[in-house]
């Protein structure tokens, strides 16, 4: 097992390089005048070559990128900020935390409000416990999630005064945005829990497991559940991509100091180092959870694990 | 799939059978007919937008009619400008739509050549593309799209380009099983037996039996790019202001939510018909192209 663990933590190296890679590279393709944007539009040519000779900008891409890589790696140096002057470290740390904290409640209640309405859907296929769901998740499916953080927006703080409409201070702060992000990637997770207890309901083991007798609660819970919940694993892991989408719209209509609101407003000033970096540091969370579900995913299936501790016979 | 069609008359004969056949089970579906004919009137309305409202009515600004409620003269009311929101409403269904429409095709296009020739020729060719994939789609989509409009600036083109690299991974994934998958049935191996070429194969063989999975997630696709296209123009990220977008419109509404919720209504309505009618088409194309689904 171990093994597998390696070789997947193994390729976290190359993955992260790409990433920041292909991020740097776009970022790039319109090279920028970074001295000229330190500097202000006033201060004399001479002095900005000068400061752009230093900061190493008039090198070659490829040397500019491993510079910028090792910093980053070695130092958490990202660079300036263009537009406030600051480490653009220290400004986009607490935001970091922030961003991530709204995503990883995001994911957990997306799998809370997705998983239970899944399962009963397919349990009850063709009732009303399946049509009424089926057709909630059909129109969420067709509403973008600012639409339903605006909705939310207007009638719990505007109308009813229940909830505050922006900030990120305490609880009451955090339903709204949470629940907004949590919505799309929710449905999604319940119609795709949906066809795999359905699979798994029509297998032959919960044929042979209502045959010798047992209780239906123990065939569903037991015998169907278990088996559908594993690919449920990998979709819960692919929404993440959603739900960073959804974490910056959020960020945005309510006003959370996080990374995704800190990147749309400096995209106004072209701050290219504070751009650059949050789009960096979101990729690496994004790729490191990715590689936490398919771990568990491995642990969880029985085999995926018996491939690697056999020893022979790997793929 | 059956191959003894006899000449070029016979050929047609079972292509516009297999065609009728599709339609017969599409048809079938209440919802995806409902689908078809609201898609139909919407695109019908939004191509006829110039003759109903003409677009000045659009950009047109009026600050006498500021946040005006729905009325007879403005049956959707007027935004902070004082703007016809039924005009915008039109002639961003225009920018939305066709953006979602030519991204689509784009991205199905780029992806599913990738996809192909990482299915077909295997091996190396293969391993180097699925792995620049797999890098390629640890940068979640909306930074990915942020870098771009970022880098360089957003217009119609950019805009175009920023949705096909975020897009075009699924085909690749999809064609290429796709391709896999059908070169190992038991035609395929036939045909080769009888002597076909490979171009004779992927032309008769693997394209039309992939086309209709390659059919279902491109109509899906398009109600996805409608929403994400709308996220993208509600950050800001979108066509630059006076442009009419309903995405646009929304951020506009945020700051008089409280006040003019008719703001908020009305091209959210639009972006949610829209993705509902593209989305009943789409699964009734998935029931009516594969009958073994459904059963």
């Amino acid at each position: 097992m171990y093994r597998y663990v390696v070789k997947r933590l193994l390729f976290l190296i190359p993955t992260i390089l790409g990433v920041t890679f292909i991020i740097y590279l776009v970022m790039n393709i319109t090279p920028g005048d970074p001295a000229r944007a330190l500097l202000g539009v006033s201060a004399p040519q001479a002095d900005v070559d000068a400061l752009n000779h230093e900061l190493g900008y008039d090198r070659p891409f490829l040397e500019k990128y491993v510079n910028y890589v090792t910093k980053m790696f070695f130092e958490q140096d990202f660079g300036k900020s263009y537009f406030t002057k600051q480490s653009v470290f220290d400004e986009i740390w607490p935001r970091y935390i922030v961003t991530i904290k709204l995503a990883l409640i995001g994911i957990v209640l997306s799998a809370l409000i997705g998983i239970p309405p899944g399962i009963l859907t397919a349990v009850k296929q063709y009732s009303l416990w399946d049509t009424i769901p089926s057709i909630t998740a059909f129109f969420i499916a067709a509403i973008p999630a600012f639409v339903f953080g605006m909705l939310m927006l207007f009638f719990f703080s505007l109308r009813l005064n229940w909830l505050p409409s922006y900030g990120a201070t305490s609880f009451a702060h955090y339903v709204m945005p949470t629940l907004t992000i949590s919505i799309p990637p929710a449905a999604q997770i319940m119609r795709f829990t949906k066809s795999s207890m359905l699979e798994a309901i029509r297998q032959d083991y919960v044929r042979t497991a209502r045959a010798k007798g047992a209780p239906e609660r123990v065939v569903i819970w037991k015998h169907a559940l278990m088996n559908a919940l594993l690919p449920v694993i990998t979709q819960i892991g692919l929404s993440l991509g959603v739900l960073i989408c959804g974490a910056v719209v959020a960020e945005k209509l309510f006003s959370i100091p996080g990374i995704g609101s800190l990147i749309i407003d400096r995209i106004l000033y072209k701050d290219e180092p504070i751009i650059i970096a949050g789009t960096i540091l979101i990729s690496i969370c994004f790729t490191v959870v990715m590689l936490l579900v398919d771990l568990a995913y491995a642990f969880i299936d029985p085999r995926i694990k018996a491939k690697y501790t056999t020893g022979g016979g790997r793929e | 799939m059956a191959e003894q069609s006899g000449g070029p008359a016979g050929a047609s004969f079972k292509r516009q059978s297999q065609a009728r056949e599709i339609w017969r089970r599409f048809k079938k579906s209440k919802g995806a007919l409902f689908g078809l004919v609201l898609l139909i009137v919407m695109l019908a309305v939004i191509a006829c937008a110039d003759f109903i409202a003409p677009y000045r009515l659009a950009t047109k600004q009026n600050l006498a009619k500021k946040l005006a409620p729905p009325s007879i003269e403005h049956i959707f009311g007027c935004d902070s400008y004082g703007r016809d929101i039924f005009a915008r409403v039109l002639h961003g269904g225009r920018t939305s739509l066709s953006i979602a429409v030519m991204a689509t095709i784009t991205s199905c296009l780029f992806g599913s050549l990738l996809g192909a020739v990482a299915g077909y020729f295997g091996k190396k060719v293969d391993s180097v593309i699925m792995r620049s994939l797999d890098i390629f789609m640890s940068v979640p989509d909306l930074l990915f799209t942020m870098a771009v409009v970022v880098a360089l600036g957003a217009n119609f083109i950019n805009l175009l380009i920023a949705l096909t690299l975020a897009y075009f991974t699924n085909y690749v994934r999809l064609v290429r099983s796709q391709v896999l998958n059908l070169s190992e049935q038991e035609y395929v191996e036939a045909a080769k037996a009888g002597g076909a070429g490979s171009v004779r194969i992927i032309a008769s063989h693997i394209i039309p039996n992939a086309m209709g999975v390659i059919i279902v997630n491109t109509t899906l696709n398009v109600s996805k790019i409608i929403l994400y296209e709308s996220t993208l123009s509600f950050l800001g990220l979108g066509m630059p202001p006076p442009a009419p977008e309903w995405g646009l419109m929304l951020m506009e509404a945020r700051a008089f939510l409280r006040t003019s919720p008719h703001l908020l209504f009305f091209p959210a309505a639009a972006i949610v018909l829209s993705a509902c009618s593209v989305n009943l088409i789409g699964d009734g194309l998935r029931d009516a192209l594969d009958p073994h689904l459904k059963s």
